[in-house]
């Protein structure tokens, strides 16, 4: 008995000394701690695995009974299913296992096959291989091909065939690769840049044409003048266009000219152009070092091209430029607001039950969900402001919607205000920790209740104002719904800021990470491509957001120091 | 011969009790600096003054004791209206500066606290540089010559005998300093924005023995130039620092005297008990 006495009172002693508590607690921190990690990690693995230059195989599969075929691709994923389920789906199988394995593989050559991923049971792959001449080309269309180089053609002439070896071969395909490559660029400037700002001059002088017609208070011989300068000016970029046309013309028949034959897996020869190719790499031959210098090369293009293919291949750069710039945009318009706001309702405003009312209506306003400040963007920014400012300032551009449409000021703006209460009460908060020692002081020194304001206690609320405005970028930046809305598009042709005058363009659509995630794994023809790619994008918003929030961190921490105020 | 100019510092406190002996010091032959008529003050409903009548001679330290509680930091806070910054505060009567009712309508409380500077309990100096603290007053008059700051920087800083402390950074924080500098610090800028009278709220109650020795010399050389009125819940500071006591009790003025006279043959019976530490 007295053992266990004393082991019940040592458990009692245990507890009175708060040890549960710290241990429940400690939990609590490293379950979180976990799941954060854990979630990056996923993210990580699953995302940035995408990039690395997988072996690719080949193998002869044949289900029982049928004639053994070539099948080639990269092996993307294997699982264990229930025979019981395979045998209900059709396959004829004589095992007494009650698992087998699959794998799904990548095989690519959509336009020849139909399908870019398929399904095949482990057991009936055999002479499983990894020819080193194996060659995946990343196209501009149908996705990656996978098969062996046969020849490379310059219009109709061989240049190269398997007369020579490998590698002249592949020097002789690389050499005009390099040169498709260069004429594409070309066409790219051209297309993008060229025509594509003179398509907006074009337009800026329909608008000013449209412009005067509208306005009847200018005098018939400067309305002459004008239409003839408009005239003129335009002649003169029609000339300019179909001077780039023909270029185009030229360079699109040089880029065509070359070619390449290739076998895939059934044995079939196929002709790929070389205008369509991305670029092409043989996995099976690159070294460990290779791997790794593709990795990264892989990595920066999917960092800074533009998407291609309904978003499934190339890059998200597009995106990444519009979630920061909208929430920049964002972080100008709410922080002034919400400091004006709170500086009003804790100095100023007579507290009582109005500033109670308020108080309370601004912090469930912090509640109220996305979608609802959408569908407010919609209804009040866009329908009622939007065509308001269209009317008074942009009739010249109707019925077409200069600012009557969804855009990068109306996301910005919708989400400032969904992300003003937090500003608000961090704020407040922040004004009513200043003590009343400094205010008083200041007062005492003949400076009036603004001056004071001002130069005393808005600079030492500056940190509160800042994890305020932390804490909007970190909501803002992750919002999706609203945007959908108010402005975000799944592809957007230019970005907000280019080189077209007045360069920062507020009216315009633009791409957001977050919704690049949704459209990728839910909107893409092709999920099973996709995937990595939304693993990636969510990696990559998860980075952004922290580098947004780091910075401003950063900044605060600097204000703290410098207002480091007295343990009054 | 009231203030007599001291040599040194270390003489100026025995100089002061010597010089104060000399018994011809009584309130009718001073100039009036500050006259309060009648005041009283409501926090409220509750009423925290009643009734005080008091001249506050021109160039002298005028002291505050009495127990915790009985509204001599209220007293001291209506000189400058710092009392207009508490919600529901109400006063009744009136308090002359120069003749003129710092409470009449249309009275600019920031140019009469430009006037009536304030020190307070525990230094609060800005977190700013200890030259923007000093120059804080002057720029909010809109002073921002650099050479006129300059001078009256230095002139503060002398004046608050911290120059030769700080001549060399007064760039650094002035949150770096001790307490006892940062009170000072505090006097200086104060007395940069060159008031007529010097509010001081027990300036010297949270510091060190030595901080508050600076601190009362620094009273004693600063009463040649200002009205001082100081409020201390320290009798022995009172006595070494003032010219004029005050004693309050719950609200009420007790007595009002010149301090020799206070401390060693006070008129009322309670300013007796308290002085003699019977309660308090």
């Amino acid at each position: 008995m007295p053992v266990n006495n004393q082991q019940r009172h040592s458990f009692l002693e245990w507890c009175r000394r708060g040890e549960p508590m710290i241990w429940i607690n400690a939990a609590a921190v490293s379950i979180s701690a976990i799941a954060v990690v854990g979630l990056l990690v996923l993210l990580a693995v699953r995302g940035f695995g995408h990039f690395w230059p997988a072996d690719v195989m080949q193998a002869q599969y044949a289900l029982p009974g049928d004639k053994p075929t070539r099948l080639i691709g990269e092996s993307v994923q294997t699982e264990s299913v229930p025979v019981e389920q395979l045998r209900s789906a059709g396959f004829t199988l004589d095992t007494n296992e009650t698992f087998i394995d699959r794998q799904l593989i990548k095989q690519g050559n959509r336009d020849v096959n139909g399908l870019d991923f398929t399904w095949v049971l482990s057991r009936n792959l055999s002479e499983v291989t990894y020819p080193e001449d194996l060659m995946v080309v990343e196209r501009r269309e149908w996705g990656n091909f996978y098969g062996y180089l046969r020849s490379v053609k310059e219009g109709d002439l061989v240049v190269a065939d398997e007369s020579q070896s490998p590698a002249e071969l592949w020097a002789a395909y690389e050499q005009r690769l390099e040169r498709a490559e260069s004429l594409f660029e070309q066409i790219e400037n051209i297309e993008k840049k060229q025509i594509g700002a003179i398509n907006y001059k074009i337009e800026k002088l329909r608008l000013r044409e449209r412009g005067l017609a509208l306005d009847d208070s200018i005098p018939a011989d400067r309305r002459a003048r004008e239409a003839a300068q408009i005239a003129a000016e335009r002649a003169e970029l029609d000339r300019e266009y179909s001077a780039y046309q023909s270029r185009l013309t030229e360079l699109y028949t040089n880029i065509h000219r070359d070619s390449i034959t290739a076998e895939v897996m059934s044995g079939q020869i196929v002709e790929l152009r070389l205008s369509k190719i991305v670029h092409a790499y043989k996995p099976n031959a690159m070294s460990l070092m290779d791997k790794a210098g593709f990795y990264l090369f892989k990595f920066a293009e999917f960092l800074s091209d533009e998407p291609r293919e309904a978003n499934t291949e190339g890059g998200i750069f597009p995106a990444i430029f519009g979630t920061v710039i909208m929430v920049i945009i964002m972080s100008i318009i709410v922080t002034p607001f919400g400091v004006v706001a709170a500086v009003y309702l804790r100095e100023y405003a007579k507290q009582g039950l109005m500033t109670r009312i308020i108080r309370i209506a601004v912090n469930n306003l912090a509640g109220v969900p996305s979608i609802v400040y959408g569908v407010f963007g919609l209804g009040f920014f866009i329908y009622f402001l939007g065509s308001e400012i269209d009317q008074v300032f942009f009739p010249e551009a109707l019925p077409a919607p200069t600012f009557g449409t969804p855009g990068l000021l109306w996301a910005s703006l919708t989400l400032a205000l969904l992300t003003l209460p937090v500003v608000i009460v961090a704020t407040e908060e922040g004004l009513s920790r200043i003590p009343k020692a400094l205010r008083e002081g200041s007062l005492a020194l003949g400076a009036t209740k603004a001056e004071t304001l001002w130069r005393v206690v808005l600079p030492m609320a500056s940190p509160a104002m800042m994890t305020g405005l932390i804490l909007a970028v970190a909501r803002a930046a992750g919002e999706v719904a609203p945007l959908m809305l108010v402005g975000v598009v799944k592809l957007a042709p230019t970005l907000p800021v280019n080189g077209n005058f007045p360069y920062f363009h507020l009216d315009q659509k633009f791409m957001h990470l977050g919704f690049h995630i949704y459209d990728v794994g839910f909107q893409s023809p092709n999920v099973e491509a996709a995937r990595p790619l939304v693993y990636a994008t969510a990696l990559l918003l998860v980075v952004i957001i922290a580098l947004l929030n780091l910075s401003a961190v950063a900044l605060r921490n600097r204000l703290r120091e410098k207002y480091k105020a007295l343990e009054l | 011969m009231a203030a007599d100019a001291p040599q040194t510092r270390t003489h100026a406190i025995k100089m002061d009790s010597l010089g104060r002996s000399g018994g011809n010091k009584s309130l009718s032959n001073e100039d009036i600096a500050l006259t309060v008529d009648d005041l009283s003050l409501y926090y409220g409903d509750k009423q925290a003054l009643y009734n005080i009548e008091m001249k506050i001679p021109h160039k002298r330290v005028t002291a505050f004791i009495g127990p915790s509680g009985c509204g001599k930091s209220t007293l001291l806070r209506c000189f400058n209206r710092m009392n207009d910054l508490v919600d529901g505060c109400k006063i009744e009567g009136k308090i002359h500066l120069d003749g003129n009712n710092i409470y009449e309508k249309g009275v600019d409380a920031a140019a009469l606290r430009r006037n009536v500077g304030m020190v307070f309990q525990k230094p609060n100096p800005f977190p700013k540089s200890i030259y923007e603290n000093v120059a804080y007053g002057l720029r909010i008059q809109g002073i921002n010559k650099k050479r006129v700051l300059d001078e009256a920087v230095e002139r503060s800083l002398r004046g608050a005998a911290l120059w030769d402390e700080v001549k060399d950074r007064l760039q650094d924080n002035a949150l770096g300093m001790s307490g006892g500098q940062q009170q000072r610090l505090v006097i200086a800028r104060t007395i940069a924005v060159e008031p007529e009278v010097l509010l001081l709220d027990e300036p010297a109650s949270a510091l060190d023995p030595i901080s508050t020795l600076k601190i009362e010399e620094l009273i004693y050389e600063l009463k040649s130039k200002y009205t001082i009125v100081i409020v201390t819940h320290n009798m022995q500071q009172a006595a070494r620092v003032s010219d004029y006591t005050a004693f309050m009790y719950m609200g009420k003025l007790v007595e009002f005297g010149d301090t020799d006279t206070l401390f060693t043959n006070p008129t009322k019976k309670q300013t007796e008990d308290y002085i003699t530490g019977r309660y308090g």
